[in-house]
């Protein structure tokens, strides 16, 4: 089992992890803002199985907002 | 489960101050990364520009010197010749190393410096909002190339890793891209190797990293990603432009004396900084006065 | 008793620098001064020290600022072009509380100007040749024997109080020969510091050296606490000297070389019946105001004499306030007053007065 923690007020909705997930199950969370105002990236809990702790999103994320277990 | 990835030790827990989607957030991690991995954050002194990344000494846990626009080669110039067993790093963006920081550059490598510079190249001055850099490309919009940059009004962009290639000191210079997993992951490698050749002695390292700069790019930062592998990697192709970490380990080894052995070529020059163990007291000062006289009289 | 040795200037300004424990060098060739970086480029690898000829005096003022910012005593020398290429770098230290010291073996100027002695960079090094509110400690000596007083000093200066200490020679100085009565052990009073960046070993928070703030509260509380600083070297390190003011008729107020044409000027007025003083800054930042008002309280006028267009008697008119008249003799482009010319001002400036 493996599984991604989102620091949500580190997130500046750039979406650059959204577009490294090879599972695909890394998206923005338009229904929450956090304190800066943008709408922070988020893997949904449902998806979380999905996840093969590759850390394709931490690593291409800009701002450390992403931490990976495996 | 273990935790697999998360912010490296040598980061401060500030969080960056840069643009959504700016690859020095990124790059910052990866120096930060490479310190952790090979157990030298105690012992590094980096040297931040002027530029987007002025105050890296926010995010760098290890010391940090600011510099002036273009001057960090020689200020840890100075650094690594009073530390010679310290990591010195310089962290600096394309304005500053390019532009105003050309002959520090040059001479710093020329010199063989056992330093390592961290040059982010992003076509263009992001801090004072989007003006033309040497690194620009041809037909770039910038605010200072307003109809796009043009050979016969603003000259032709400069590859630095080819130039600095020319000189024999340099143990190690590789280009990098930070726009793509795969490309952020070998940007890692040739920082931590960089870092591993100084820590031997080796002689100078430098690793430029191609990178984005979305709000000055006019572009997202999913677009300027793209950007960069289309149009920036054209121009400046990734790869090692000079790796003599053999042969430096050889004439290390060698034994070809403190300061020598700085890359190839027999008259390797011995700029690297002697092993400065300050004689104390003054007896030296005394006999080197008459020294002195003779020397004037010789 | 360490030897008397006859030596040129420029190679006891180096000498000097060693015995303070001076161990990183960054010089540039730049005449009247470059026996300073010859000496050092001998001298410093016998001692495990570091001598880099640097791509530009640019280039040299940003090591000495990396070594300076890692707790090394560091110097640069130059010559008036030369230094006006430092001045972003000395603005930067004087923010960042960066210890140096830097030498200045004037020439005659402006622009390349010529090679011959000259006192024409006094504004530069007094009032500050880099942007923002800051000050060097600046050192005039006016022999070669004060050329290794004052620099052993000047490194003591800048360590403790966290400044740049400027030597403020000429090309006269650093080129003559003179003899030199060198002490058995130096004076090295070393402070402690723990801010330089040598390191965490991760038993530390980190030190950062920096000139930059962009919150205007804290870059203010920076120069508050410079401007303070400045006022504690003007309270404790301001030097001058006072020859014959006591029942002058005139005082002279002259720096560096001009200060030896004016003790012959003395000895030559007095034989014509008229009592000359002088009064010789030794810091000329600190300036020693006070020590000027004192010394002339009983003369006519003062007169001072300079190798530039006026630049110290300003400072002399600000320090009297009006209390006395203020004349001026000045010869530049490399050109030295004779006595003979001085003494004919003396009497032209008293004529007027009686």
């Amino acid at each position: 089992m493996a599984g991604v923690k989102f620091y949500i007020d580190l997130c500046k909705g750039c979406r650059l992890c959204t577009t490294a997930c090879p599972k695909g199950i890394v998206a923005i969370d338009a229904e929450t803002l956090n304190s800066k105002g943008f709408h922070p990236a988020t893997v949904r809990r449902e998806d979380m199985g999905k996840c093969i702790g590759c850390a394709f999103c931490a690593t291409i994320c800009p701002d450390c907002a992403i931490e990976v277990e495996r | 489960m273990k935790t697999v990835f998360k912010k490296p030790h040598a980061l401060t827990d500030t969080p960056f101050h840069y643009c959504p989607g700016c690859t020095h957030g990124i790059i910052h991690r990866l120096v930060a990364e490479a310190l952790d991995e090979l157990g030298l954050e105690g012992d590094a002194i980096g040297v931040a520009p002027v530029g987007c990344a002025y105050n890296n000494y926010e995010y760098f846990n290890c010391d940090v010197q600011q510099a002036a626009h273009g001057r960090a080669p020689a200020v840890a110039t100075g650094i690594k010749r009073v530390h010679p067993g310290k990591i010195v790093f310089t962290y600096q963006g394309d304005g500053d190393l390019a532009a105003i920081g050309t002959a520090e550059i040059v001479h710093a490598a020329a010199r063989g410096e056992r330093i390592t510079t961290v040059f982010v190249n992003n076509a263009i001055y992001g801090m004072t909002s989007g003006q033309m850099a040497p690194t620009t490309l041809l037909g770039q919009v910038t605010s200072t190339s307003p109809t796009g940059r043009k050979p016969e009004l603003h000259g032709y962009p400069i590859n630095i890793c080819e130039m600095l290639a020319t000189l024999d000191a340099p143990v190690y210079i590789e280009r990098v891209a930070s726009n793509s997993v795969k490309n952020i992951n070998s940007a890692k490698r040739a920082i931590k190797k960089a870092f591993e050749i100084q820590r031997a002695g080796l002689g100078y390292t430098i690793v430029e990293v191609l990178s984005t700069c979305p709000t000055n790019w006019g572009m997202s930062p999913i677009e300027s990603m793209k950007w960069l592998e289309e149009n920036m990697i054209k121009r400046y192709p990734l790869g090692v432009f000079r790796d003599r970490t053999a042969e430096a380990k050889a004439s290390a080894a060698a034994g070809a004396g403190v300061g020598a052995g700085n890359g190839a070529g027999a008259e390797a020059g011995a700029a690297g900084g002697a092993s400065a163990a300050a004689v104390a007291g003054n007896g030296a000062g005394a006999e080197a006065a008459r020294a002195g006289q003779e020397a004037r009289n010789g | 008793m360490a030897e008397r040795l006859l030596m040129k200037g420029n190679e006891v300004i180096a000498e000097a620098a060693i015995r303070a424990g001076c161990r990183h060098y960054f010089g540039y060739p730049i005449t009247p001064q470059t026996e300073i970086a010859h000496y050092m480029a001998k001298k410093m690898p016998e001692i495990g020290g570091t001598f880099i000829q640097a791509e530009s005096e640019v280039a040299a003022i940003n090591m000495v600022y990396g070594a300076a910012g890692a707790g090394a005593r560091a110097m640069t020398s130059s010559s008036s072009p030369g230094i006006s290429l430092k001045q972003e770098g000395l603005s930067y230290m004087a923010c960042a509380e960066l210890p140096a010291v830097i030498v200045n073996i004037m020439r005659c100027g402006p622009g390349l100007g010529g090679i011959m002695a000259a006192q024409a960079d006094y504004f530069q090094a007094v009032k500050g040749g880099g942007h923002g509110d800051y000050h060097l400690v600046v050192l005039a000596p006016n022999s070669v024997q004060e050329l290794y007083e004052l620099t052993v000093e000047a490194f003591n200066i800048a360590d403790r109080y966290r400044v740049v200490a400027m030597i403020l020679g000429d090309g006269m100085l650093g080129q003559m020969m003179e003899a030199v009565q060198f002490k058995d052990s130096e004076d090295i009073r070393k402070c402690d510091k723990g801010w330089a960046t040598t390191g965490t070993g991760l038993e530390r928070p980190h030190n950062v050296i920096t000139s930059i703030d962009t919150v205007p509260e804290r870059l203010e509380a920076v120069n508050n606490r410079l401007q303070a600083r400045y006022r504690d070297i003007a309270a404790n390190e301001t030097r001058v000297e006072a020859i014959n003011c006591e029942g002058a008729d005139i005082i002279i107020t002259a720096f560096g070389t001009v200060s030896r044409i004016i003790k012959n000027v003395i000895a030559d007025a007095e034989k014509e019946g008229v009592r000359v003083g002088l009064i010789r800054p030794i810091t000329l930042w600190p300036f020693p105001s006070q020590a000027i008002r004192d010394y002339s309280a009983g003369a006519k006028a003062v007169l001072s004499v300079e190798l530039n267009a006026g630049q110290m008697v300003e400072d002399v008119m600000i320090a009297l306030a009006g209390a006395k008249p203020v004349y001026f003799l000045g010869r530049t482009g490399g050109m030295a007053p004779t006595q003979l010319e001085i003494v004919g001002k003396i009497k032209d400036i008293l004529g007027r007065a009686s």
